[in-house]
């Protein structure tokens, strides 16, 4: 069985159509790209699998549960992690604190723990504390654990945005650009952690990139999207001799 | 030339540790020292005070450290100074002094630490306490103005963790406070006194002071429903309803109180029996203080400063936003209803009038003043606007320009407050103030 599955997901942004009759199915320890111009409609992908928008039509399983209507919070608990591309950080919280919150659902200590300090509260919190720096660790950003995350540099923030996600324990991690306005240096040390990720975690992964190398470095299957319609799909190699996608994104663009 | 060189290094060193000197002396003094100084200059006025009042031929000792004294009559002012050098001044800081020799304080406050984390607390707790029993037995306005300096900080903090911890904007805390009054108040009347509204007493009056903290917590109770009727619209949807939402339901509060005869319409109730005496205040603000800070600092409560920070990211962590917030704000309205409880006995009357705009304004001064997002904070915006708001009563109208004025140059240098987005932690509170090795 898949892990996660989506049967012709259409949406509408009132008359606009931004994604038209979308279709995927990715297996564990996959990693799929999602490639396509600006406005192509793929962060309204995301947004639809990871419930902050509803579809208007289309069914979407996560480990063989239908969880369109559910809230954004239950589909994440359910193993869906995310980053955004936007960076969506909290900006008074420190870097260890953010990865202790995306903990939040696998707390049990409840309302009497947080009130009274109950010792079982201080046993999670510290098992919490540990798990965190194990991911800080991975994501080589433990030296910062305790700066507050608007002081660091833009590819540590997107780390720091990669090891809370991880936190969540998902088995499916979504990425959106994750190495957006990254120099060359740092474009390396995260395609080394995303394959690190995938390797050692043997998580899924659903990467949405307008790196080109980079997806065809890291992807087994890649869908390219061009207003809300996947126009191709397959191995990069497939992908890159497409003649659609030459002419519709890769003609167009000057590959980096 | 070098030996210039090092001649001025000297000189800087010099400067440097010249620099140091006294105050870095006196932050290397640890809470309990500063504890005990306070409580001998209680004791110390306790015994001496009228005496040394008669003897600089003032009327009565200066009740609020002289400040009301010297507004009234300027021509006090050396007088009460001192009184004040006198009898808090020279006292505290010897003492504190004392416990520099041979680092006694720090090696105290370092072996009481290893103790678990209650036992110095209740001593921290019990020598402030007595410190405060004793400094207001002096004076019924003294009383008065603690028990009330308690309460406000309460409101303050408890509003806090709706405007600060997690962002929104709320306005119905007066409103809270006054369900919590007429709660309490009634639970109270109805069972213990004989009252023109609710008859005669129920129960044998002995067993009032006993039963206290439950009508408390009724009130607190009533006021979280009150949030609830808030909270379900309101955090329906994003968006910010809160603050009009809010401030309806502060007015329609008040004025379902001034229209309902059983609480006694506008003339509101009275004869609440005299159970919020000094030490039951004290030990429900420490109780408040303790569950706020406990609630904060876990990451069930760092979970709505997520919420405030970037609510679709806290979705994404799994963060259940909808609950998180409804919680908080009745748990927010919970200790502000408990506050209007005491409140109500404190003064042993209560009318809707108290609990209107006015209110609102002083509440959510202390909160801004204070900080955001601190507990430290708002127990410094709420103690220092009440003694303030005490001391400038002779200016009359005066005041309600003075300390507006305040707040304005607040948040001109300091927009989210005096002491913001920090954490209280009980620990580094009352540990030991060593300096790091290295250091001069
Ligand atoms: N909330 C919204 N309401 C209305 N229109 C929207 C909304 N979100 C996105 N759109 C529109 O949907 C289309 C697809 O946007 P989307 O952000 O998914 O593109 P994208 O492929 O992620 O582009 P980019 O590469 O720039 O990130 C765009 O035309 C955008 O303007
Ligand atoms: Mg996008």
């Amino acid at each position: 069985m898949a892990l996660l599955e989506i049967i012709n997901m259409t949406h509408f942004f009132g008359g606009l159509r931004a994604v038209h009759d979308y279709n995927l199915s990715v297996e564990p320890g996959q990693v799929r790209g999602l490639i396509g111009p600006n406005g192509a409609g793929k962060t309204t992908i995301f947004n639809l699998i990871t419930g902050i928008y509803r579809p208007s039509q289309g069914t979407i399983l996560l480990d063989g549960q239908g969880i369109v209507g559910r809230q954004p919070y239950q589909i994440a608990a359910q193993g869906l992690g995310r980053t955004f591309q936007d960076l969506r950080l909290w900006r008074h919280m420190t870097v260890l604190e953010h990865v202790k919150l995306a903990r939040y659902s696998k707390l049990s200590y409840g309302l009497i723990g947080a009130f009274f300090g109950t010792p079982k509260r201080h046993a999670e919190e510290a098992a919490t504390e540990k798990r965190a720096y194990e991911l800080l660790e991975m994501m080589q950003i433990a030296h910062l654990s305790d700066q507050l995350v608007t002081n660091l540099p833009y590819g540590a923030q997107r780390r720091v945005e990669m090891a809370r996600a991880l936190a969540t324990e998902p088995k499916i991690l979504f990425l959106d650009e994750p190495t957006a306005g990254m120099n060359p240096e740092e474009l390396i040390q995260m395609m080394a952690i995303i394959r690190r990720v995938r390797d050692d975690l043997g998580l899924a992964i659903f990467l949405i990139e307008h790196r080109l190398k980079m997806v065809m470095e890291l992807c087994d299957i890649i869908q390219t999207l061009v207003f809300g319609e996947v126009i191709a799909e397959g191995t990069p190699e497939e992908i890159q001799n497409d003649p659609d996608v030459i002419e519709a994104y890769l003609g167009k663009e000057v590959v980096v | 030339m070098n030996e210039i060189k090092d001649a001025a290094l000297a000189a800087e060193n010099g400067r440097n540790k010249e620099s140091i000197g006294l105050r870095g002396k006196l932050q290397g003094i640890p809470l309990i020292a500063w504890l005990i100084g306070i409580l001998a200059a209680a004791v110390l006025e306790h015994t001496f005070g009228k005496i040394l009042a008669a003897a600089l031929d003032m009327e009565k000792i200066p009740v609020l450290f002289g400040l009301t004294v010297i507004l009234k009559e300027p021509v006090m002012i050396p007088k009460a100074a001192i009184y004040g050098v006198l009898i808090y001044g020279i006292p505290i800081f010897t003492v504190a002094w004392i416990f520099r020799i041979r680092s006694a304080g720090n090696l105290l406050a370092e072996n009481l630490l290893k103790l678990p984390l209650i036992i110095p607390t209740l001593i921290h707790l019990g020598i402030f306490y007595a410190a405060l029993h004793i400094w207001s037995d002096l004076s019924a306005y003294r009383v008065l103005t603690v028990k009330l300096t308690l309460i406000a900080v309460m409101m303050t903090l408890s509003l806090n963790v709706i405007n600060g911890y997690m962002g929104e904007f709320s306005c119905s805390h007066p409103g809270f406070m006054a369900l919590g009054a007429y709660a309490a108040s009634a639970f109270t009347v109805g069972l213990f006194a004989d009252d023109r509204l609710f008859g005669a007493a129920v129960l044998p009056e002995v067993l009032g002071p006993y039963l206290f903290p439950a009508g408390l917590v009724i009130g607190g109770f009533t006021a979280a429903i009150g949030a609830l009727v808030i909270a379900i619209p309101s955090f329906r949807t994003r968006g910010d309803y809160l603050a009009i939402i809010s401030l309806a339901f502060l007015f329609i509060v008040k004025s379902l109180l001034e229209n309902l005869e059983v609480v006694g319409g506008p003339r509101g109730m009275s004869s609440q029996p005299d159970y919020a005496n000094l030490p039951t205040v004290f030990t429900w603000c420490v109780l408040c203080v303790w569950i706020i800070n406990n609630f904060v600092r876990s990451i069930l409560g760092k979970a709505l400063n997520a919420v405030r920070d970037d609510e679709t990211a806290a979705d994404a962590m799994t963060i259940n936003t909808r609950r998180t917030k409804m919680i908080a704000f009745m748990f927010g309205a919970f200790w502000a209803g408990v506050a209007g409880g005491l409140f109500a006995h404190v003064l042993r009357y209560v009318n809707p009038a108290t609990f209107g705009i006015q209110k609102l304004a002083e509440v959510l001064a202390m909160v801004y003043f204070g900080g955001l997002n601190s507990v430290y904070g708002s127990i410094v915006g709420a103690v220092s606007l009440s003694m303030l708001s005490e001391a400038l009563r002779p200016l009359e109208i005066f005041k309600w320009i003075i300390i507006p004025l305040l707040l304005i140059l607040v948040m001109i240098f300091r927009p989210t407050g005096l002491i913001s987005f920090t954490e209280f932690d009980p620990r580094r509170i009352m540990g030991p103030k060593n300096r790091k090795e290295g250091e001069v």
